[in-house]
């Protein structure tokens, strides 16, 4: 494996950062349910304060407790994250519907538990796992990313997950799994954008197998504190904080390690548009825009863009992943 | 032409009811852009206005060109009296989308947009569709209307390629799903063959 050099880090971004960040306040019913559920008591305060009182996106049917989690800092950038509405009302998730407004407005009913996924391919461990099987061994983080849509617009998050790494090592690959293969959810009567065909359902993504088992990449439970909320991507989704959005794969249904690269799910509906790396890269337009600058979400209407940083500015961790690849070529 | 019953509107009165029409869109843009009433244009403000003007561009286009077989069909004078005014708003918003594009998405960055134009053919396409309904617009006046004479005519047939590069623009730029400007073309080709079929017949008939 390459060995990565880490970014200095700033005092001031070890300091943990006031939590308010557009959320609504705490209520006591949930200070309570996270009581209750009692976890490492020193993460409790904190995750507790974290919950935001409007719990409309969560699962209504079975209450689960807060998640538990702890900041790293040394994975956050310093930006200011994007509030709460910022980044659950403006999604591209085409299983809920083609507009931005559609993943909020559609995913109500849509049920993140129970849920297992299915682990396959070319490891000792392979079979099928419950949400809580996979999450129970890891102590959830809390990292703060830039997330680059390929779109042109951007935003900052701060999710909760375990390193992906963590999650595949205990299912012990073997030397044949050169990729991991992500598949979301197949079920049209929960995601009525499968009705349409507009992709080749179920939605497909994949990675390198190093590119996995990078210490960036998460495996996302949460965000701002809370569960994820179905329009992000419950209840478990990928984070690949270098590369555009859309191979932050959502609703994961099944992993699986294989020795071909995959075929993913937008490099098969435009293959000269979407690349299999997708890499965020300002140097490759996209055919039909520049990739070169971003829109920032929550900015003011008239503020300008800004420029688009090569592998959204995580080029010291993983730029040496891609030495001697032509990222033209490879985009 | 057939002859109708019906309530009695003025030209003027059609005239000033079409305007009021076209100017929901632009009410609705600016409620939702200061967050009056619970409105938002969601959290990117400058994609949404780039495409709701847009679309409203191409909305009325469609109907500029609709409403004389929606008078031939119905015997309605007051679908003709709408025209104008339908033609004009479509001009109005597509500047407005020109302005949201080049202000809002570009930042009035002239190298960019040099860069973009260059790049991205849809740019083109939808650029000279506006610059040609200039000459339209401009010879929208009653006035210019009698001045031009057969002429006029001729000028504003040019609405139809305009389509076709207004569709064609929508058409080039969408993502994926490609259901909504076929829905656009397949109109236009509906709106295009009855236009043909009536001028072949037309010419047969004198």
């Amino acid at each position: 494996m390459a060995k990565f050099t880490f970014p200095k880090i700033a005092p001031s971004e070890i300091e943990p950062t006031p939590r308010e960040l557009g959320t609504p306040p705490t209520s006591r019913r949930e200070v309570l349910t996270g009581l209750v559920a009692g976890a490492g008591a020193t993460l409790l305060a904190e995750s507790a304060i974290a919950q935001p009182a409007t719990v409309s996106a969560r699962s209504a049917a079975t209450p689960v407790a807060p998640p538990s989690f702890r900041r790293n800092p040394r994975w956050s950038v310093s930006e200011a994250p994007n509030t709460w509405e910022e980044i659950t009302t403006y999604n591209n998730f085409y299983e809920f519907g083609l507009d931005k407004s559609d993943p909020s407005e559609r995913s109500g009913s849509f049920k993140p538990r129970p849920w297992s996924v299915e682990i396959a391919g070319e490891a000792a461990k392979t079979g099928r796992y419950t949400l809580e099987d996979i999450l129970k061994p890891h102590a959830l983080e809390e990292r703060i990313y830039r997330f680059r849509c390929v779109e042109a617009w951007s935003r900052v998050v701060p999710w909760l997950g375990i390193p992906l790494r963590d999650v595949l090592a205990r299912f012990e690959p073997n030397s044949r799994a050169k990729f991991v293969e992500f598949t979301t959810l197949l079920d049209p009567k929960q995601f009525p954008g499968q009705r349409s065909r507009v992709i080749d359902w179920p939605y497909v993504e994949g990675l390198r197998i190093d590119e996995a088992m990078h210490p960036l990449t998460l495996l996302t439970v949460g965000l701002h504190g809370r569960w994820l909320p179905n329009q992000s991507g419950a209840p478990l989704r990928l984070i690949v904080p270098w590369k555009y959005g859309f191979k932050s794969i959502k609703s994961i249904v099944r992993i699986r390690f294989v020795e071909k690269q995959p075929a993913t799910s937008w490099n098969k509906a435009a293959p000269d548009e979407y690349g299999f790396y997708a890499n965020v890269n300002p140097a490759v337009d996209h055919p039909r825009w520049s990739q070169a600058k971003e829109r920032r979400l929550g900015g003011s209407l008239f503020g300008s863009r800004i420029d688009t940083l090569p592998f959204n500015g995580y080029a010291n961790e993983v730029a040496a992943l891609y030495r001697g690849l032509d990222l033209r070529r490879f985009y | 032409m057939t002859v109708t019953s019906g309530p009695h509107l003025t030209r003027r009165g059609v005239e000033q009811l079409a305007l009021l029409i076209a100017l929901v869109p632009i009410t609705w843009m600016a409620i939702a852009l200061f967050e009056i009433a619970g409105q938002s244009l969601g959290p990117n403000p400058s994609r949404e206005l780039l495409h709701s003007s847009g679309k409203t561009a191409l909305n009325a286009l469609w109907l500029t060109l609709a409403m004389r077989p929606l008078q031939e069909l119905t015997g309605r004078i007051e679908f003709l009296w709408c025209r104008r005014v339908a033609g004009l708003t479509s001009f109005a918003y597509a500047t407005l989308h020109l302005f949201v594009y080049a202000i809002l998405e570009l930042g009035l960055d002239w190298s960019d947009l040099g860069a973009e134009i260059a790049k991205r053919p849809f740019i083109i396409v939808g650029l000279i569709a506006l610059i040609g309904m200039l000459p339209m617009a401009a010879t929208s006046t009653d006035r210019a209307m009698r001045r031009m004479g057969r002429r006029w005519q001729r000028w504003h047939a040019a609405i139809y390629p305009i389509a076709i590069l207004a569709v064609w623009h929508y058409y080039w730029q969408v993502k994926l799903d490609i259901t909504e400007p076929l829905i656009y073309a397949a109109t236009l080709a509906a709106l295009l063959g009855y236009r043909l079929h009536r001028t072949r017949h037309r010419r047969r008939s004198i």
